[in-house]
């Protein structure tokens, strides 16, 4: 379990998080929403332990991530925003790097890099580096370090971003797949996205939860006259795209 | 977890490797190699000496190093906070302390290798000569812990910025006053009015004037003690200005 408890963050000019308060169970995905400059991606820094917040406390099963950082952070994999990776690294020698500091050697570290070569569709890539890569498969490079050690607590940071829809639907099956007993929280802009991954959502506005539920009570709130033409569309308009330029349909 | 290698070798194998996957040690080594030659047998006047030591050698070190070690120590941090690999790095189990140790050894191993391969210089010298091969060790190890004062240096002023070029003008800017406090033109500034005590203070901060003494082959502890407290300290500076400033 996750527990954030009162978390605020102040920069310089502003507070980019709010006496923010949550707790995540296993089994629970949790989609993380707002309009860019919510605080998203500060909240998923200070879970993650990137960021010390200015006040509050984070502890990932049991660890605080301030006194026990080691612990708490071999719980976590995290996407950060953008996937960032050494570009001069093959994708192999980058995933074989995450998977030592990971704690593992040998068969065990071949067989956790092969594994997840396989799982997020690296295969053919895995020998060039990554700076060659196109945008989607980066964005899996960074998927595949994040998941390599089998966490326990998934952190993703606007995953599917700037991903063509093909490469938006495999990401969601991915995280769909990974889902069961684990703890996971992705970030995003996209509503559509929670509908299709998460079994819960919490918006953020100015560092501040302002709604949160099953994606469908999310739903059921909304005012009628916001519900647009945009509400039916997009969901069929993506079908549709995907049904026409997806690999093996037909 | 069951880590086999600490996180110090993991992150001093990638950073070593990062070095050889690009041109940079190739090229760093081959200019290396280049300057030492026209220092030592053009500008040193090996020859012409007449003498079987390599103090021509060891005497442009300082100087050599003013320029070229910050351009490995450029890219350690300020390069991960480009990249934002920074954020990548810092959320994996491992402790500040062995991300910047590790990155600093990968570079120090990097300057170490190019000095070693100077070896055709000590192979010169004893060919043409019978040179005190004590001496020439110790002017190595003094050159290798000089090296590391200025690489650790580096660390810290990559740390201070996201821009590499940026961090290579800071860090010859302060290794330059490092190097120079110990010159004769900077002492003989000072010891026209200002008390002993001042420009002593200077001199003893300098690294001219411990390497000076180790390359001579007096390899006083006190000497090595200096180099090894410069880049602790340096190393230090840069975990605290990474902590500081990685948020932005």
């Amino acid at each position: 379990m996750i527990e954030i408890s009162h978390i605020t963050r102040k920069f310089e000019h502003f507070t980019a998080v709010d006496d923010l308060s949550f707790t995540v169970a296993e089994g629970e995905v949790l989609g993380f929403l707002g309009p860019n400059g919510a605080g998203k991606s500060t909240t998923m820094k200070i879970i993650t332990g990137f960021l010390a917040p200015t006040s509050g406390r984070v502890t990932i099963d049991g660890h605080d991530i301030a006194h026990d950082p080691i612990a708490a952070k071999s719980l976590i994999g995290y996407l950060p925003e953008g996937a960032p990776s050494y570009p001069d690294m093959t994708v192999r020698d980058f995933l074989e790097f995450i998977a030592e500091i990971r704690g593992f050697s040998g068969n065990e570290k071949q067989h956790r890099v092969n594994k997840v070569i396989s799982d997020v569709g690296l295969d053919d890539v895995s020998l060039q580096t990554i700076e060659t890569l196109s945008k989607g498969f980066k964005r899996r490079v960074g998927l595949a370090q994040a998941i390599l050690h089998d966490p326990k607590v998934l952190i993703l940071d606007e995953p599917t971003d700037g991903l063509d829809p093909n490469q938006k639907h495999q990401v969601r099956q991915l995280i769909r797949n990974l889902a069961k007993d684990k703890i996971v929280i992705v970030s995003t802009h996209i509503l559509e996205e929670v509908s299709a991954v998460c079994s819960r959502a919490i918006i953020i506005a100015r560092g501040k939860i302002v709604a949160d539920g099953t994606p469908a009570e999310l739903e059921a709130r909304a005012p009628a006259d916001f519900q647009t033409e945009q509400q039916i569309a997009p969901g069929r308009l993506e079908a549709f795209f995907r049904s026409v330029t997806e690999q093996g349909a037909v | 977890m069951g880590t086999i290698m600490g996180s110090t070798a993991i992150i001093f194998r990638r950073e070593l490797a990062a070095y050889f996957s690009t041109p940079l040690a190739y090229v760093f080594i081959v200019i290396f190699l280049v300057m030492n030659g026209i220092f030592t047998f053009d500008l040193g006047g090996f020859f012409i000496r007449g003498q079987a030591d390599l103090q021509p050698f060891f005497n442009f070190h300082p100087w050599l190093y003013l320029f070229m070690i910050p351009a490995l120590a450029m890219g350690l941090w300020a390069d991960e906070r480009k990249s934002g690999t920074i954020e990548l790095l810092m959320t994996l189990p491992i402790r500040l302390r062995d991300a910047v140790i590790g990155k600093f050894l990968a570079a120090w191993v990097l300057s170490g290798i190019a000095l070693l391969l100077t070896f055709p210089i000590w192979l010169t010298v004893n060919y043409l000569g019978s040179p005190d091969n004590g001496v020439i060790l110790a002017g190595y190890i003094g050159s290798w812990l000089m090296a590391g004062g200025f690489l650790a240096i580096g660390s810290c002023m990559s740390a201070l910025t996201r821009n590499a070029v940026v961090a290579f003008i800071l860090t010859v800017a302060i290794c330059f006053m490092f190097v120079a406090s110990g010159s004769p033109i900077v002492l003989n500034a000072f010891s026209g009015w200002a008390p002993q005590i001042l420009s002593d203070a200077i001199a003893a901060l300098s690294f001219l004037t411990h390497f000076d003494a180790i390359s001579k082959g007096v390899l006083d502890i006190r000497d090595m003690l200096f180099f090894a407290a410069v880049i602790s300290a340096w190393l230090l500076a840069s975990a605290i200005v990474i902590e500081i400033k990685k948020a932005n």
